[in-house]
């Protein structure tokens, strides 16, 4: 097996010529590079196939009145390309990162827990199988990616689709409680001596604040669905309003996830830039401490932000007075970040690298979309 | 040299002609962004209501707030990407930590921005959703998986997909659903607001509703569309609010109250008529309309009418005022006629459409809950009417002026 090759050959590059590189070399590695490598191909091919249903609703749009795909397909090909860029390629990107980098960061012979680790990829890998064998049933799941109820009811939206969906976010919400939990355990005790917390890279600061949003964030969509179980296979009513079940507790539970969702997607990025930024200006990041403590405080205010997903829900306007507020409050530290972002590279020398040009890329086009989040959520929802 | 460099030196010989060129497109998009609000009858830039105005004039405040901190951030940006590229055979950059001023000063602005755009924001949130008093209209407005019931409680008619309002009195709408969860949103107008189903309460609690605050302004059609993903026919779930003047809609709902005279068989009608004339003892106005409704009847419309009521399932769903069709799993019919559009704002009402609509729903709005005439949907068993009988009852339909 590879696991004491890997690990061993900080002085050899002999050894590692000896590693074992079969097929089945790879489907039993509990190697953190190894895994890393098999979600980033992984989470690339379902970039593909949710690009390609992508490209199925723009020529469908291409005209109007246009027949190119039905409206049944349309709705499938809708959520299953939301379900798709969410579960199977933005957040198994991020694992892809945080597995392959986080522990060279930290000097760390491989995460906590490595089979755990090799496990929750498995169960990712298997669960995107299961959301996508929905196809063959010609039941792909249709009720849009955040699947409010009763739309999902037994009554409303008979068949397989809607159990596609449940089963295969289920199934991919255990590999993600795995990852964090794995992460977390990792940056908490695996440090080499002398890392103290304040001086870790961005990127493992920023692994540690997402690992704690998968932790927290994914178990309340857990329970969502498994709610939305009951009621479809076992008659329950949790959401069915005729029995005094309420279709606004899914909105609420879906979001309570959905918003932390928002900054487990883009956190990573985040302590990406921080780390190439000061790289590539060859000067250290501007105001080190000050960048980790806003890190942190976008993971805490996301929590509180949820329903400026359902403004238009009517829970009135103490409730929306409120999330209007605490979302605008998380201008501040992203604001804070972009300054310390700029900062970093005044008077250094910048190198514009692939990795650099696209970091000053996510600077710009990030304040567009953080700016512009104020305004938008005075009208919207998602 | 990497071509990012290249790109920066071209960038700086060529300084003036890019400058010119971001300006000129940013004029052109200027000039795109003002079109006539009849050309964009679904656009929330030309509000009609104070409800309207209010959340755009928000939406143009923060607009300005964040165009002035993009141009500041950009520039910044810009001129630091530019300024501090790498250049042969530099030394190796100051090495700063960071600067407690500055990071304050990035602190506090933003902040105080924030507090600046937060506090109109508030407002606004309290504004629109202030209810009306008893001197308003109130409207109860019900979605269906594809289509909206709009019924008047104070004035005891209920109509579809065209909701007549009149200009200069505020209204309260009362949004409920009977399936999914919908959005009522006419641009123009204002909103959204969800069209939650109702949860059942214990006996003693209020039922809980949302609702809509606005008053129209002036008269004209708005267009509407749901706005919360139901379904297939989702995007075909339209409707439109027809502002009249107060007249107007007063000779509307005095019309939706009234038996049109084509709605039931000149003899039932001349019968209703004399039973009226009984009970008021006067008014034989409609008596006489009647008997001359009995030499001038179209055949069309008289085979249309027995199919409707006789010889088809259309009265299981659909209602007429004034005749015994009282389904209301349905659209309701009365004064169907004089209706813009059919199918929920999708077809212009006119024989063609309404044949159309008829004999094959489905291919007009599929999840229709109408099943076709060779089909079965929604429940219901194929009509099995012929193309004679839907043109007739066509024809029946179009003349409940």
């Amino acid at each position: 097996m590879s696991v004491s090759t890997t690990t061993e050959t900080a002085h050899g590059e002999a050894e590692v010529h000896h590693e074992d590189t079969g097929l089945w070399s790879w489907i039993t590695t509990v190697d953190h590079k190894r895994i890393g490598i098999m979600y980033f191909l992984t989470s690339m091919f379902f970039l593909f196939v949710g690009g390609l249903e992508a490209l199925f609703i723009r020529v469908q749009l291409f005209s109007p009145e246009n027949d190119f795909i039905s409206a049944e397909a349309y709705n499938q090909l809708f959520t299953m390309h939301g379900t798709t860029m969410v579960f199977l390629v933005a957040m198994p990107m991020a694992v892809a990162f945080f597995n392959y980098i986080v522990p060279l960061q930290i000097g760390a012979r491989d995460v906590a827990f490595p089979r755990l680790n090799a496990l929750g990829y498995w169960i990712f890998f298997f669960g995107g199988l299961v959301l996508n064998a929905s196809w063959l049933f010609g039941a792909a799941p249709n009720t849009s990616w955040v699947g409010y109820a009763t739309l999902t009811s037994a009554t409303q939206s008979p068949g397989l689709n809607v159990d596609f969906w449940i089963i295969g976010l289920s199934i991919l919400g255990i590999s993600s409680i795995a990852g964090g939990v794995n992460f977390i355990t990792t940056i908490i005790n695996l440090r080499a001596p002398g890392m103290k917390l304040m001086r870790m890279p961005l990127f493992t600061w920023m692994t540690l604040v997402t690992s704690f949003l998968l932790v927290t964030a994914l178990p309340v969509i857990a329970v969502a669905l498994i709610l939305l179980a009951f009621d479809r296979f076992f008659g329950a009513n949790f959401y069915v309003p005729a029995a005094g079940g309420d279709p606004i507790l899914w909105q609420h539970l879906f979001w309570l996830f959905g918003h932390p969702e928002v900054y487990i997607l883009v956190l990573p990025s985040f302590g990406v830039i921080s780390d190439v930024i000061p790289t590539f200006s060859k000067k250290p990041l501007f105001g080190y401490p000050v960048v980790v403590y806003a890190g942190v405080l976008i993971g805490f205010i996301g929590w509180g932000v949820w329903s400026h997903h359902m403004f238009t829900v009517g829970l009135g306007p103490i409730a929306d007075a409120f999330f209007v507020a605490a979302t605008m409050t998380i201008a501040v530290p992203t604001g804070i970040k972009i300054f310390n972002w700029i900062a970093t590279m005044w008077g250094g020398s910048i190198k514009f690298t692939n990795a650099m040009l696209w970091s000053v890329g996510l600077v710009a086009v990030f304040t567009v979309s953080s700016g512009c989040s104020p305004g938008c959520t005075t009208g919207t929802r998602r | 040299m990497t071509s990012a460099a290249r790109l920066m030196r071209w960038i700086g010989s060529n300084r003036g002609r890019i400058l010119s060129l971001a300006a000129t497109l940013v004029l052109a998009g200027f000039v795109a962004a003002c079109g006539e609000p009849d050309a964009y009858p679904q656009s929330t830039i030309h509000p009609t209501t104070e409800f309207g105005r209010t959340i755009h004039s928000l939406y143009v405040d923060i607009f300005w707030w964040t165009m002035g901190i993009l141009v500041v951030v950009w520039s910044i940006l810009g001129y630091t990407v530019f300024r501090f590229r790498e250049r042969p055979d530099q030394p190796r950059p100051k090495q700063v930590h960071g600067h407690l001023g500055l990071e304050l000063a990035w602190t506090i602005v933003p902040a105080i921005i924030v507090v600046a755009i937060a506090i109109p924001t508030i407002q606004a949130v309290f504004e629109t959703q202030r209810p009306y008093g008893d001197d308003a209209l109130t409207v109860e407005v019900t979605g269906y998986r594809y289509w909206w019931k709009f019924h008047y409680p104070e004035l005891g008619i209920t109509t579809a997909n065209e909701m007549h309002l009149p200009v200069g009195r505020p209204v309260n709408l009362r949004l409920e659903s009977t399936d999914v969860i919908h959005s009522f949103w006419v641009p123009r107008i204002g909103g959204k607001r969800d069209v939650n189903p109702i949860v059942r309460k214990p006996e003693g609690e209020g039922q809980k509703y949302t609702w809509l605050f606005f008053e129209l302004e002036e008269a004209g059609e708005y267009l509407g569309q749901c706005a919360e993903f139901c379904g297939q026919s989702h995007s075909l779930m339209r409707m439109k609010v027809m502002g009249d003047s107060p007249a107007d809609f007063d000779a509307w709902v005095e019309a939706m109250r009234e038996t049109s005279p084509t709605a039931l068989a000149p003899e039932a009608l001349a019968a209703a008529a004399a039973e009226a004339e009984g009970e008021a003892g006067q008014d034989t106005e409609a008596g006489a309309e009647a008997a001359a409704q009995t030499v001038a009847e179209d055949p069309m419309v008289a085979m249309g009418r027995d199919v409707f009521f006789n010889q088809s399932i259309c009265v299981a769903c659909h209602a007429i005022q004034g005749t015994p069709a009282g389904g209301v799993l349905g659209p309701n019919l009365t004064r169907l006629g004089s209706r813009t559009s059919i199918a929920a704002g999708m077809l212009e009402n006119n024989s063609e459409n309404l044949i159309r609509w008829i004999k094959d729903p489905q291919s007009v709005k599929p999840d229709a809950r109408m099943p076709g005439a060779a089909y079965a949907a929604g429940g219901w068993p194929a009509t099995n009417i012929t193309d004679e009988q839907i043109r007739a009852i066509a024809a029946y339909l179009l003349s409940l002026q």
